[in-house]
């Protein structure tokens, strides 16, 4: 493997950072059981800032959130194996993260996030060695230049409300190409392609550096995946990585909790009021098909066990519905068996999870399916129609549409969850069996104060 | 129809207007008939191709021959058939096809990693071996997006009323694509009905990503539309960002208080002012309810020969001006004012992708028949969008050019002419020059590397 360049510590006129850059895997050796924990780590720093920044978390509160979460998550009882732990686990979740696009996405979001918070924390001197590390070319602009362009760089600072620039305050001049986040805010001075950025704004600059070396790494370590480690590993680190990228993190949902226990004749009621629309959707074909392909009858069994209903009122009802399509004695033989197994009565034995969000919006259903996650999968027409039909309307569908086209399906789905029962949901949606128990707690206190 | 039929069709065409003693008048309007002779004669398919090969249709070994070839063109036919994905070898193939097919628009779209018209074959290899690699940075200005400051007309009805606002839009957007942005080979067209494209050309702007592409619209965008809230426009520093202050000093204040102010009537009537009021920050009612006051006097106090839209606003900026308020957000409302009735709208969408498609200039605007000519952004208050070459009135043209002698191009007889050389000149020839130097450097510096690593 190549020497392992960021692992050394950084040191450029004695300042130190801690922060890596993570240009190249580390020539470690890691215990397969750090591997996973360390990765498991860093998963939860990043699950927390995705969670945060989708609930809308102002930028100077999302600093802090980040920065508590990696002292948390992150430690090691050995000062020294920290920069190593921070490093294994990151190339881990490379090797998870890199294997589709949506996967891809969501973990150079989130660790360009970590990064620039990261980044922040550190001093001036070592913030320009990282800058240094990056090669980036950009010196200082000279006090002339300074002096020049220094009535423009005044009027920016007044127009974002900050105190005007100093002459001992550092600007670089860079192509405003670098800086797009910058430009885009008018958050600096343009002239002629070059942006003038305040040293306190170099955090764009690298972050946009981070972000591209990240991105083509990761399409690299994809290729990598896909046509050797695979298959090299395909009895060690292949089963730990799939499970990670699929490992939700959040509260268990295999469980019903107390009030949740639903009986067969409530179901449809239930559904109605209750059943996100992915749920809802598979809940309705199969009352109108009388079947479901696999992954449908996944989503939704399972989701219906974590919602309470019973083996053996489970088994009913997949019956009733199956065998006016197949008869009563196919289903027996060939689907009754899936639902014991989902039930944990049947082969490993094992009490199935119910999928979260992550998990049902990396699904790829296939014709026939209609498993998956609705605000991704559906066309816009199809959508709006199902959104009507749960009694969205107005101005809130288009609320929801906004958020389908930045794929924040997530934030879509917690924005119907608002619409349809007129009150906030702050924590957002992370799980289906969460927006069915939120929604019951909302219908319980509304049927408490009607009584 | 075969293309004797058409020059048979048009000569038909002449004989019958001898005989209505109109000289040459060819009815209004447009129909495919007329665009075949257009196509068959007129459009500037050379310039078109020279441009779109932005000089790899050259000797020079750096030019890179499949390049207009990974061109997506899409046709839209008079049937409303939608024809995407079209790609051509050379000038001719392009030629041919529009000449045979006849599109009512035609779109310009990205240059693609791979022949556009072969995308299928790579679909299977997975990877996205398929993607846009290049595209001009483009803008769309559309007047139906001004309908809530603009009282002559409405829809995609202009008229020479509002059509400043596109001139402004011009002027502000131009401005800044050069002296802060450092482009230098843009070219603005008449859209042919209510709006303006504009084309970056520039090498650098060609290869910009989807994520500064959206950086640059989003530099321009002040207006931001939300139905739900009164003030479109609203500046909360202590300042403008130098962009926005260049444009209100140079062009906005300017066009709305020589044009606007007086061609919309922004303050005649009740309904016109109290949007205006709505728009300033005045949690007692105490400003709004003085100049209020003052305006529903009727124009009694008014000074015959002032127009009233001019005193009114007189009035409005003494009474905020005047530091005698001292409320949040006064300070900037003059400003957001004439910002909400002057500043460019563009059609963000459009910029911010690369695989957005954007009509060809030249094409002829299937509802008004007019020729979606260049505009010059140095005269683009000359402009006038009524009085642009449209279809039938160069057929006329043509018609009477067809007892002349023989010139080398037919479009050099008609009112085209001017819009072609005007292309060639300041777009087309500083373009294809910098693009040559532009080829030659890097080719240099490539066989200096390679000569480099050979030195051993």
């Amino acid at each position: 493997m190549e020497p392992f360049r960021s692992q050394r510590k950084l040191i450029v006129n004695d300042v130190v950072s801690t922060l890596p850059l993570y240009r190249s895997a580390p020539a470690l050796e890691v215990r397969l059981e750090e591997f996973e924990l360390f990765a498991l780590d860093r998963l939860r720093v990043l699950k927390g800032i995705s969670d945060a920044l989708s609930r809308g978390r102002k930028p100077e509160e999302m600093e802090k959130l980040a920065i508590d979460l990696w002292k948390t998550n992150m430690r090691h009882p050995q000062a020294s194996e920290v920069i190593n732990k921070d490093i294994i686990s990151h190339f881990v979740l490379r090797l998870v993260y890199c294997r589709t696009e949506d996967l891809r996405k969501w973990f150079l979001s989130m660790e360009t996030a970590l990064f620039r918070y990261r980044f922040k924390q550190e001093k001036q001197e070592a913030q320009r060695a990282l800058m240094a590390e990056f090669d980036l070319p950009y010196k200082a602009v000279s006090s002339s230049e300074f002096e020049s362009v220094k009535e423009k760089l005044v009027l920016v600072s007044r127009s974002l409300g900050q105190s005007s620039p100093t002459a001992d305050e550092i600007f670089f001049k860079v192509p405003f190409e670098e800086v797009p986040e910058l430009v885009a805010g008018r958050r600096v001075f343009i002239s002629k392609g070059h942006a003038y950025i305040a040293m306190s704004q170099v955090v764009s600059l690298v972050a946009t550096q981070f972000r591209s070396h990240l991105s083509k790494a990761l399409i690299l370590t994809n290729r990598k995946w896909t046509t050797t480690i695979a298959e090299q590993e395909k009895d060690r680190l292949t089963p730990i990585v799939e499970a990670l990228s699929s490992s939700y993190l959040g509260p268990d949902y295999s469980q019903p909790k107390e009030f949740a226990l639903i009986s067969l004749k409530d179901i449809d009621d239930v559904a109605k009021s209750s059943f996100p629309l992915c749920m809802r959707h598979l809940f309705e074909k199969l009352r109108e098909d009388h079947h479901l392909k696999h992954g449908g009858r996944m989503q939704l069994g399972l989701f219906l066990k974590g919602v309470g209903l019973k083996l053996d009122d489970a088994l009913a009802f997949w019956k009733a519905e199956f065998s006016r399509k197949v008869g009563a004695e196919r289903f027996d033989k060939e689907y009754s068996y899936g639902i014991r197994h989902n039930y944990g009565r049947e082969g490993k034995r094992t009490d199935y999870t119910p999928y979260s969000c992550q998990k049902i919006i990396s699904s790829t259903p296939g014709v026939g399916d209609h498993h998956g996650c609705p605000y991704r999968n559906f066309n816009e027409e199809n959508l709006r129609a199902a959104l009507n039909k749960m009694g969205v309307t107005g101005r809130a569908v288009g609320d929801v549409m906004d958020k389908v086209r930045n794929r924040h399906y997530q934030l879509a789905c917690t924005l119907t969850f608002e619409a349809v029962h007129g009150s906030s949901c702050d924590a957002g949606i992370n799980h289906p069996n969460q927006y069915f128990s939120d929604s019951q707690k909302i219908m319980q206190s509304k049927n408490q104060s009607a009584a | 129809m075969t293309r004797d039929e058409v020059s048979k069709g048009s000569d038909d065409m002449m004989i019958d207007e001898y005989e209505q003693k109109q000289g040459n008048v060819v009815p209004d309007g447009f129909n495919s008939h007329y665009l075949k002779v257009y196509y068959g004669k007129l459009f500037p398919y050379a310039d078109i191709f020279k441009w779109m090969s932005y000089g790899n249709d050259g000797k020079h070994p750096a030019c890179d021959q499949s390049y207009f070839s990974r061109r997506e063109f899409s046709f839209t036919l008079d049937n409303e058939v939608y024809l995407r994905f079209q790609s051509f070898n050379s000038m001719s193939e392009l030629e041919n096809s529009v000449k045979e097919k006849c599109p009512v628009k035609i779109d310009i779209g990205p240059v693609y990693s791979v022949d556009p018209s072969k995308r299928h074959a790579y679909a299977q290899s997975g990877d996205n071996v398929f993607t846009p690699v290049e595209r001009e940075l483009i803008f769309d200005i559309d007047m139906s997006d001004y309908d809530d400051v603009r009282y002559c007309c409405s829809g995609a009805d202009v008229c020479l009323e509002c059509w400043p606002l596109m001139t402004i839009a011009i002027k502000v957007i131009d401005t800044s694509l050069r002296d802060d942005f450092g482009f230098s080979h843009i070219l603005w067209v008449y859209s042919g009905r209510r709006g303006v494209h504009c084309w970056v050309c520039d090498g650098k702007a060609r290869r910009l990503t989807n994520e500064q592409r959206a950086a640059i619209a989003d530099y321009f965008r002040v207006y931001k539309g939300n139905e739900n809230s009164h003030k479109k426009v609203s500046f909360t520093g202590l300042a403008l960002h130098p962009f926005l202050a260049r444009s209100y000093t140079e062009v906005l204040m300017d066009f709305f208080e020589r044009k606007l102010l007086l061609s919309q009537e922004i303050f005649s009537t009740e309904e016109r002012y109290e949007k205006i009021l709505d728009m300033i920050p005045d949690p007692d009612q105490s400003i709004t309810s003085e100049l209020r006051g003052k305006w529903q006097e009727k124009r009694r106090t008014a000074n015959s020969k002032d127009d009233i839209n001019v005193l009114r606003w007189e009035q409005l900026k003494n009474v905020l001006q005047s530091g005698k308020h001292k409320v949040q957000g006064l300070r900037r409302c003059v400003e957001e004012i004439v910002f909400s009735f002057t500043y460019p709208r563009l059609d963000m969408e459009v910029s911010k992708h690369m695989n957005h498609l954007l009509k060809a200039p030249f094409c002829v605007h299937p509802k008004t028949g007019r020729v979606c000519v260049p505009i010059d952004p140095n005269r683009c208050e000359e402009f006038d969008p009524t009085a642009v070459p449209t279809l039938s009135n160069l057929l006329e043209q043509l018609n009477i050019g067809g007892l002349r002698a023989e010139v080398d191009n037919d479009w050099d007889r008609t009112s085209l002419g001017k819009s072609i050389r005007f292309f060639r000149s300041s777009f087309l020839q500083p373009l294809l020059k910098s693009c040559k130097e532009e080829m030659e450097s890097s080719y240099s510096a490539k066989l200096q590397q390679s000569k480099n690593s050979f030195s051993w």
